[in-house]
């Protein structure tokens, strides 16, 4: 009945029953204060429920932030094991304990963090910047939200049941195959990863179509947003890169359940090959991730410039070949392996190679400062922090394209410290820079700019501090992933300085946290309209707040910055459009429904509970069947109430 | 209809196909991965039998000209869907669907002596390639005969509304695309896989 699962599941050791217990106290918090409030009702209807994009996002938001913290917990446990106990005899954290903290700590910053932040951050702005007024498939994109969040769940359930996987953020077979882990925790990490890479998978597809078929009418390719190109590269490598990740997770999954060999180290499995197909995904990952932070700066280096972009044409064309480029490029990951020196040497110039489109973009952002009046407001920081960041992880990136130097670096801290600055210092950078950005048009209020700029101070130098040392750990010889190191190889001084670099970041967190607080707090004070920066694209056309169906008419755009030119120019007029009836889909519980089974399936499978997943499987193609079946979708919201709102929102009247 | 009420069907028809084209292209990527892999793992017999030793060419090809001729089928049941002849409509998909439960039996056959002979998928990386490879498609044909079933309850319930048009036209690009992925398993697996 329980297959594997008993009560030796539990956690045994006090830092995980401690992590268990206060998740599960916050856990219950939320739920009695919800229950105590009357707030259940509101919260099903309104959020959980909710098609709109703009909620959505949100959700997704919020969980990406609750994992944030999460997985700087764990880099602490890491930091603190590294700098105060690895040289003596252990220390509270035992060497299992600590393989499960690096590859939880990956996993979910990479997943649950970088992606669901991603994903929080197009469904807010790319159906608003478009100029439309939903996704393509509204209910596979609260399919998408409510596997990733099934994910999510699976990945921390694992601390209060059973164990999470030793295997490092990838699970590198043959360690990962049931020979030499056992347990439950790789199928954790497996069954997580693949239920939230399909909700990805989905949403790539979703996003595409939106962008292809539903912008506004007149907004031809060139006349996009850079923003959404870059949204467009990002989506394309998700689309061809997801299902290599799906095919690659089933198969491992198929050798750990079914006693296949596909990539053991006997009966003629090939592990290598799980490694090849793993980075075939995930090089392209990386680009996913920082595709949309490039977009995200070239948004915002025009307007606090006050400038046009500079360079849109050659933007385009670096978008693309970046995009086209990340498929080339996988094996620098491994080429340690034996792939021979051509090989080699193919993939490490085709990795120098995307430095050029790269180089292109950073130029361009700085022609557009050129000149303009610039305005140092808080996202610009995060811009200017992230060009110097970015060019030193991008400059030791290209020393590791050299196959002879990456062997001497290969699985090294260098290595750590260089994936780290393109990680923080491009993504995580780009897309605090945008959420500081777009704030104000989805909460009608600024946030608090001193503690933002505190925020970022603290996230530079603690970046800086944090990962310096560990490009001279690495080129010291420091392996990743260490627990323990002799005393006499000197390294603890810099590890020591990291681990205060960490401690400055997590006071940036804490500013940001703080600075969320106060400007909710003091938001009469901070509040603007509906335009704050004087933005150039079509989101800050629309109201503040935005009503449910973004813009009350749909108006031909004839330019590239329509709405900039609207504002600034007086030889054009706005085009008269009357206000029609607009269809909107009904709630639907099909993503909750979708999302629940999809969780019991996966720990079902994960825990050998057979018949659990027969259930859920049951229940899931019933579901899906009863509601494609389903006729009544939509809902449509009149002109009265349409003008209405419009006045409401505005004080206009059409 | 009234006229902007068709607009927006016609908008959902294009949106939707589109749509599913792209999600047709990531499943390609998925096949081509598995594909890939068994390519690599197919000399890895590790003492097991090889490709040739266990592949019947016959019983292959009369699953293929099955396949084949199912997609024919689908072809004909498509055309009687743009005449609106509901009757030519429910022959041709029955036809479709009696074509495709014998393929997916003649395939499970095969598994089944296969494993009946101790060649299951754990004998062998190259067996554990091919089960994974052939049943993924299988699975494919099994989802594609659940829906065209849904799909024909629908028609006897409530006929030809817009909705179930849309999603025979879906499903046809579905079946072709599975057809075509046949081909590459009858070359790769079966032809390629005889003659080693």
């Amino acid at each position: 009945m329980w297959g594997r699962l008993s009560l030796d599941a539990l956690p045994h050791d006090m830092i995980t029953i401690g992590g268990v217990i206060g998740g599960g106290l916050a856990l219950l918090a939320v739920i009695a204060g919800l229950t105590y409030f009357k707030k259940w009702r509101w919260l099903w209807d309104n959020w959980l429920t909710s098609l709109d994009p703009k909620k959505i996002g949100v959700m997704y938001l919020v969980v990406a932030t609750i994992m944030l913290l999460r997985g700087l917990a764990d880099a602490g446990m890491l930091r603190a094991q590294q700098a105060v106990f690895a040289t003596g005899d252990g220390g509270p954290i035992s060497p299992d304990m600590f393989q499960q903290v690096f590859s939880a700590h990956g996993t979910i910053m990479i997943f649950f963090v970088a992606m669901g932040a991603l994903f929080g951050i197009l469904n807010l702005i790319v159906p608003l910047q478009i100029g439309s007024r939903d996704v393509a498939f509204p209910r596979l994109n609260s399919i998408s939200f409510w596997l990733f969040v099934g994910g999510m769940v699976l990945i921390n359930l694992s601390l209060a049941l059973g164990e999470f996987s030793t295997a490092g953020w990838l699970a590198y077979p043959p360690l990962s195959e049931l020979q030499y882990s056992p347990g439950t925790g790789v199928d954790y990490w497996i069954w997580s990863l693949q239920i939230a890479g399909i909700g990805s998978l989905l949403s790539g597809i979703n996003f595409l179509i939106t962008i292809f078929t539903m912008r506004r009418a007149g907004m031809t390719l060139m006349k996009m947003p850079i923003f959404i190109w870059s949204v467009i590269g990002s989506m394309l490598l998700v689309v061809f890169a997801f299902p290599i990740l799906t095919a690659t997770l089933s198969m491992l999954s198929l050798d750990r359940t079914l006693g296949m060999h596909f990539f053991t180290s006997d009966m003629g499995g090939n592990p290598m090959m799980y490694i090849n197909l793993i980075w075939a995904w995930g090089h392209p990952e990386v680009y996913i991730l920082i595709l949309p932070a490039f977009g995200i700066f070239s948004e915002i280096v025009p307007v606090f410039s006050k400038k046009r972009l500079f360079g849109y044409t050659s933007m385009v064309l670096a978008l693309m070949a970046i995009t086209i480029l990340s498929f080339t490029v996988w094996l620098h990951h491994f080429f340690t392996m034996g792939a021979g020196a051509n090989v080699n040497a193919f993939f490490g110039i085709m990795t120098m190679v995307i430095a050029i489109p790269t180089g292109v973009k950073v130029f361009n952002w700085i022609f557009t400062m050129y000149r303009g009046r610039v305005k140092f407001a808080t996202p610009m920081l995060w811009f200017m922090g992230f060009v110097v960041t970015f060019t030193i992880g991008g400059l030791t990136g290209v020393l590791m394209a050299v196959p002879g130097i990456d062997f001497q670096v290969h699985n090294s801290l260098f290595l750590v410290a260089h994936f780290h600055n393109m990680i923080i210092g491009g993504v995580i950078f780009g897309f605090f820079a945008g959420l500081t950005y777009w704030w104000p048009k989805f909460t009608g209020f600024r946030l608090h700019e001193g503690l933002g700029k505190a925020a970022f101070w603290c996230w530079l130098i603690g970046f800086l501090l944090a990962f310096l040392p560990l490009y001279a750990l690495g080129l010291m010889g420091a392996a990743r992933r260490l627990d323990s190191y002799d005393a006499s190889l000197g390294w603890q001084g810099l590890f020591i300085v990291a681990g205060v670099g960490l401690l400055i970041i997590a006071l940036g967190v804490l500013f940001q946290v703080v600075q969320v607080g106060y400007s909710i707090w003091k938001r009469r004070e901070l509040a603007v309209g509906a335009d704050p920066w004087d933005g150039r694209t079509l989101e800050w056309s629309t109201s503040t707040p935005i009503a449910e169906y973004n813009f009350a008419t749909l108006a031909p755009v004839t330019y590239r910055d329509d709405f900039w030119e609207q504002k600034h120019r007086s030889d054009i007029k706005e085009p008269v459009t009357l206000v029609e009836p607009i269809r909107m889909p009904k709630n639907t519980s099909l993503g909750v429904v979708v999302g629940v089974l999809a969780t019991a399936i996966g720990f079902g499978i994960i825990w050998h509970m057979w018949w659990l997943v027969l259930i859920a499987l049951g229940g899931a193609i019933v579901a899906v069947i009863a509601t494609t079946l389903q006729e009544d979708t939509e809902k449509i919201i009149g002109v009265d109430e349409v003008v209405a709102t419009e006045k409401d929102l505005r004080g206009v009247k059409l | 209809m009234s006229k902007p009420r068709l607009l927006e069907q016609k908008f959902l028809d294009y949106k939707t196909s589109t749509g599913f084209w792209l999600y047709l292209m990531t499943d390609c990527v998925l096949f081509a991965s598995l594909f890939a892999i068994y390519v690599v793992l197919q000399p890895a017999t590790a003492g097991g039998p090889s490709s040739n030793e266990i592949f019947s060419l016959p019983m292959a090809l009369t699953e293929t000209i099955i396949l084949l001729t199912s997609s024919f089928t689908t072809g004909l049941a498509l055309l009687a869907l743009r005449q609106r002849n509901v009757r030519q409509l429910i022959v041709w998909l029955g036809v479709t669907y009696v074509l495709g439960v014998s393929f997916l039996t003649i395939e499970l056959s095969e598994f089944a002596a296969l494993v009946g002979d101790g060649h299951s998928w754990q004998q062998s990386a190259f067996l554990s390639a091919f089960f994974t490879l052939v049943g993924t498609h299988g699975l494919h044909i099994l989802i594609g005969l659940l829906w065209l079933l849904i799909m024909v309850v629908v028609i006897f319930k409530k006929g030809l509304s817009a909705k179930v048009t849309r999603q025979l036209g879906l499903w046809g690009l579905f079946w072709h695309f599975l057809d075509l992925v046949w081909v590459f398993i009858f070359t790769v697996v079966y032809l390629m896989g005889a003659a080693s």
